[in-house]
Formats: C-alpha cells, sequence, structure tokens
C-alpha cells in the first residue's frame, strides 16, 4: 500500500566508497556495493571482515570517515540517526537474537508495529482490530501462533530469532539486514528460515549476513564476499565459491 | 489486555486494588479515631501516629516515584532526593510568608533569616510564593525544570547505568551545597522552619495534621492510579523494551531519549509533590534534604519493597521506615548497620523484594493446586 505512492527506486541501498577506521584499524575499506529493490543478497566474510560495522554505518549507529550511504537512491543515511533510519525504513536483526524478554510474543510485535513513534501517542494508544489482525498474520508467518501470550524471555533460542524477524516484518521496512539469522539453530529450523527470508524477498529488499554455507546455498541468491573491510567478490555461490582470492582468504582454509 | 473494558489496566492488578483499599480505610478511619474518640479511650489514635503515617505516605509517593524510573525504565536515580528537596523547599517558601509579621523581627515581608543577614528586601524569586496557586505550581515546575534540563543533558548524550547513577549523586551533591550557603536566599543550613499555618489554619492544630495526613493518602492513591495508567499503557511497554533492551527499542524505531524523559520528568514532579505535603507534616525543611544518602535510602525502601512493582514500593517504603522510626528508638546506634545489611540481603536473597517473594510463593502454591487436580482428574478417569 505504502509503495503505492513512492516511486520505485534504481537502488534501495547505496554504498559507495565507505571507510570508517578505529584507531587506525580499517574496519571498513574502500567499501563499495548496492542492492536493488526487491533483492536478496548474502554477505559472508570471515571474522573481521566488516560486516557489523557495514550494519552499524547503514542504520546510523556509526557515522562513516569517508564515503556515500544512500538508501532509496535519495536519502543521504549518513545525515540520520537510528530511529530516524528505522522509520524510514530500514530493519535489523541483531546477530545475538533481541526480544524484549519480559513482554509477550504479542506486545513485541505490538511495539514494532509500523505508526507514530511519539511519547504521547503512545500514551494514549489503542490497538484496532486492523493492526490487531496484522500482529496475528505476522505471529502464523513466524510459526508462533501457540506462543502468542509467552513472554519472549521463555523462548527457545530459534523462536527469538523468528520472533526478531517478525518484528522487523511489522515495521513494514523497504530494506532488512538481518544478522546471521541460522546461528544456533537446528537443520530444521535452518530451513524455516531460509524459506522465510525467500518469502519475504521480492516484496522488500533483504541482505543476510551468514557464516553458514548450507544457509546460504538454500538461500539461493547472489553472494557478496567482504574481506578486510573490502569487497573481495561477487556472484551467484558456485561463482564466489571457485573465485582464486576468496578460495585463499576464507573458503580454501 | 485481554479484557476489553477500558478500565482493565486497573482491574487487572488486583494486588494493587487491595493495597488502595487500605490506604483509603486507613486515612478514613485513623482520623475518626484521632478526632472523634476520646484521648482516654484505647481506641483512640494520637496525634504523633497521625503525623507517622502522614510522613510515611509521603515516602510512599516518593517511592513511587523511584520505582516508576527504575523498575520500569531502568534509569537508577541515586538523586531523586533532589525532586523531594525542591518540592519541599516551594512550599516551605509559601508557608514563611504565611508567617507574615508574626516571626521574631515582626518583618511583615521578609522571612526572619533574611532580617538577620540584613536584607533590605524580598529577592525576587521569592515573589509570588505568597500565593498558595502559585507554590503549587512551583511545587511541580521546579523539579520538573531540573529533571527536564538534567535528563534532556544525559539522556540525548546516551549517558546510562552506573555512570548515569553517579552523575544524579553529583547533581543532588551539589544542590545540598548551594543551599547551605546563606546568600542562596534559603535560609542556609538552617533551612526554613518555624511555619504558623496553612491556607489559614494553625499547623499546630489536631484537625489541620489530619487533613494533611489526608491528603498525603490521597496523593498517594492518585499517585498510583497515574502510574499503573502509565505502565499498562503502550508506552509503559516502550519503557520495559528500553529497560531490557535498549538499542533494540531504537532500532525499532522509538526515540529512547524522549520516553527517558519523559518518564523522568513525571517521576520528579511526583516526587516534588511528595516533598511539598512532607514538610508541613514534619514542620521544616533543610539543606539535609539534598544529602546523598537520603536518595540511596529510597532505592532501599524500593529494592526491598519490590523493584518494578508500583504496589511493592509503597510497602517497601512504609516497611524500612516502620523499622527505622522502631529501630532508632530501640537501639539508635545500630540502625545504619542494619539499613546496609538490608540492602545487602535484599539484593543477595530478595531480587524482587518482598512482594517478589510472596508473588512466587502464591505462583508455586497455584502450580501445585493445577497439578494436584491434574492427578485427581487422571486418577477418576
Amino acid at each position: 500500500m505504502k509503495l503505492m505512492t513512492k516511486h520505485i527506486p534504481q537502488h534501495i541501498l547505496y554504498v559507495d566508497g565507505v571507510t570508517k577506521s578505529f584507531d587506525g584499524f580499517k574496519a571498513l575499506n574502500d567499501l563499495s556495493f548496492v542492492v536493488k529493490p526487491g533483492e536478496l543478497r548474502a554477505i559472508i566474510g570471515p571474522n573481521g571482515a566488516g560486516k557489523t560495522t557495514m550494519m552499524d554505518v547503514i542504520t546510523g549507529k556509526l557515522k562513516p570517515d569517508v564515503g556515500d550511504v544512500f538508501f532509496r537512491d535519495t536519502v543521504d543515511l549518513t545525515k540520520h540517526d537510528e530511529a530516524d533510519i528505522a522509520n524510514m525504513g530500514i530493519g535489523r536483526k541483531f546477530q545475538k537474537p533481541t526480544v524484549i524478554e519480559s513482554l509477550t510474543v504479542f506486545e513485541n510485535l505490538e511495539l514494532a508495529l509500523t505508526g507514530n513513534r511519539g511519547v504521547f501517542k503512545a500514551l494514549f494508544h489503542k490497538l484496532n482490530a486492523e493492526q490487531t489482525a496484522r500482529i496475528d498474520e505476522v505471529i502464523e508467518l513466524v510459526g508462533l501462533a501457540e506462543k502468542r501470550s509467552w513472554l519472549g524471555g521463555n523462548l527457545s533460542h530459534g523462536q527469538k530469532q523468528w520472533l526478531e524477524i517478525g518484528m522487523l516484518l511489522n515495521q513494514e521496512p523497504d530494506l532488512l539486514l538481518v544478522d546471521e539469522p541460522a546461528a544456533g539453530m537446528t537443520d530444521h529450523e535452518t530451513e524455516m528460515t531460509a524459506k522465510l527470508l525467500k518469502g519475504i524477498a521480492g516484496e522488500r529488499s533483504v541482505v543476510v549476513v551468514e557464516h553458514d554455507m548450507e544457509f546460504i546455498k538454500a538461500l539461493q541468491c547472489p553472494v557478496t564476499v567482504l574481506h578486510e573491510g573490502h569487497v573481495l567478490a561477487e556472484g551467484t555461490l558456485e561463482q564466489v565459491q571457485t573465485n582464486e582470492q576468496v578460495i585463499e582468504v576464507y573458503l580454501g582454509r | 489486555m485481554t479484557s476489553q473494558s477500558r478500565l482493565a489496566w486497573l482491574m487487572n492488578d488486583v494486588a494493587g486494588k487491595r493495597l488502595l483499599a487500605v490506604i483509603l480505610a486507613v486515612i478514613i478511619v485513623l482520623p475518626m479515631l484521632n478526632l472523634l474518640v476520646p484521648e482516654d479511650s484505647f481506641f483512640h489514635v494520637s496525634s504523633y501516629t497521625i503525623g507517622l503515617l502522614g510522613k510515611y505516605l509521603c515516602y510512599a509517593l516518593l517511592a513511587l516515584a523511584v520505582d516508576l524510573i527504575w523498575g520500569y525504565c531502568g534509569i537508577l536515580s541515586l538523586g531523586h532526593g533532589a525532586f523531594f528537596a525542591l518540592g519541599g523547599y516551594a512550599m516551605g517558601m509559601y508557608l514563611m510568608r504565611q508567617i507574615g509579621d508574626r516571626g521574631v523581627y515582626g518583618n511583615p515581608l521578609l522571612p526572619d533569616f533574611m532580617v538577620f543577614l540584613n536584607w533590605p528586601e524580598l529577592p525576587w524569586y521569592w515573589y509570588g510564593f505568597d500565593n498558595i496557586y502559585f507554590a503549587m505550581l512551583m511545587v511541580a515546575l521546579a523539579p520538573a525544570l531540573l529533571a527536564f534540563v538534567f535528563g534532556w543533558l544525559a539522556f540525548r548524550s546516551r549517558v546510562t547505568g552506573v555512570y548515569l547513577s553517579i552523575i544524579t549523586q553529583a547533581m543532588t551533591y551539589a544542590l545540598m551545597l548551594a543551599f547551605f550557603r546563606n546568600d542562596m536566599g534559603f535560609g542556609g543550613n538552617n533551612g526554613l522552619t518555624d511555619f504558623k499555618d496553612i491556607l489559614g489554619f494553625s499547623l499546630q492544630e489536631d484537625a489541620t495534621k489530619v487533613a494533611l495526613f489526608v491528603c498525603s493518602g490521597v496523593a498517594v492513591i492518585l499517585g498510583y492510579l497515574l502510574c499503573r495508567y502509565v505502565v499498562s499503557s503502550k508506552l509503559g511497554r516502550v519503557l520495559v523494551s528500553i529497560r531490557d533492551a535498549e538499542s533494540r527499542t531504537r532500532f525499532i524505531g522509538y526515540r529512547v531519549e524522549h520516553y527517558k524523559l519523559f518518564v523522568f520528568v513525571l517521576s520528579a514532579v511526583l516526587a516534588g509533590i511528595a516533598g511539598a505535603l512532607y514538610v508541613p507534616q514534619v514542620g521544616i525543611i533543610n539543606p539535609g534534604e539534598f544529602s546523598p544518602i537520603n536518595s540511596i535510602e529510597i532505592i532501599i525502601w524500593v529494592a526491598v519493597g519490590g523493584r518494578g512493582f508500583l504496589y511493592g514500593a509503597i510497602i517497601g517504603a512504609i516497611l524500612v521506615n516502620y523499622g527505622k522510626t522502631f529501630f532508632t528508638g530501640a537501639f539508635p546506634e545500630i540502625w545504619l548497620f542494619m539499613l546496609g545489611g538490608l540492602f545487602v540481603v535484599s539484593t543477595l536473597f530478595l531480587p524482587q523484594g518482598v512482594v517478589g517473594v510472596v508473588q512466587q510463593w502464591k505462583d508455586k502454591r497455584a502450580e501445585q493446586k493445577a497439578l494436584a487436580k491434574g492427578n485427581a482428574g487422571e486418577a477418576m478417569s
């Protein structure tokens, strides 16, 4: 519905020449890549390749030293903070699943539901039938229908991951940044997660940072390999896996 | 949440309703026992007791204010005594102006301490305090303003946890030093005292004391209802989510600093009102109320009662202060050790306070009952 009024941008995310250093160590070194609307993209790389720093820069937690980060072609993300960026339509899932432990599954999703984020709006907020239906729809989608009134803290690791993905969906973002969604999951759960993310892509753009090769294979999407804060290779998983440089730094060992 | 009623936020709170009913009963029955029952009767309640309980009720409101930010939003303020004292000073200034020419020096305009210091005229910031409505406004506004400025700077710079606690402590300490100075114009280390009357009623009269006691009880009840409404709203759930996972909340798109500021200011206003009700009942306000130890004591009340349960804060404040009254009378030299010990014990063994223990015990019993029922059901089939 929201998309009807907006024009479809050429790039949902445009990262160009971004460098970010900490005490002289370049966590990101001239990083450039783009994500198209509706695209599903996997980003892999060894530890310290700069994946989390990249996410921090896109979501406004860190400002780059140099370089451009644009959202929907025109919005300069380096000029906004986390809350702004989240409300513009970028959702982020942390590496460690982070849900609100002392709120129920339903309440977690209610909190994430898109809408006015003002203090006084929240004080007098009442859920309407449409919003309740939307929350229940998402609960169904992430497979937590039976856990609707469970506290977030009582969910299993995998269920927390799904709840967090559900929260992202309720924000109705144009771009989802998902950090290691399959970490600590059983094979079955990993498979479900891949299916879930593939279902989301198309309508929204999804960037997945992951270590697990089986999971990447299941996603069947273009892969970007990061190394020392720089893009080392890009292509299908097969192309990347046969790339000499990639084998040297990452896969070969 | 689950109930359709508009008052679900109150109706689902069984323990809170019970506590409010008890407070209501106390502020109806005790005044009658004080004013109507003859003094030699067994059922007579002394004005001393009324004054003491009135003080406890002010502390309960203060504890409520601290629980709102600490229990629900994770802001551990070790300087909340400052807001209490500011509210108290605003009320004290009104009471000073009420003395008029009945002071020792008989000056119709200047309070005694200003005459003593040879001040020629009333400082500008004392104007208006002869009017009760202006004074009441200041009771809320002075703490609100301090909380707003302090909170705006601290929360915008994302100062959290221990660092925030330390600077709140520094804030109240700095205010204490400032109020100790004679040239601040708040009576220096003697503070404001020798009050005569409030709204024309003598503070020495039993009926006035009873009225202040009833007002304090009503303030606790209204304060509780307000806090309950806030924590039951969506805003309350945002606060909890800030407490549990601040950055998650930020990445969902909430401006964490705005929410913290709102609840911090609200809490400061409640603390200020508590201070304003406290001062006419104890008859004095001095810079000692700003002392860091006072603010730490509030934290102990809340921790003992049960952090994150609004009614726990009220119970904790009354319980600890009853203990303080009793032990400082019976064994004055060990009270501070007991207070310290209480904090250690409650953190180590009662992380959810007295109320939390009762709650756990109830949950366990309900579980066992359900289990017994289940077993009985199996045996039948």
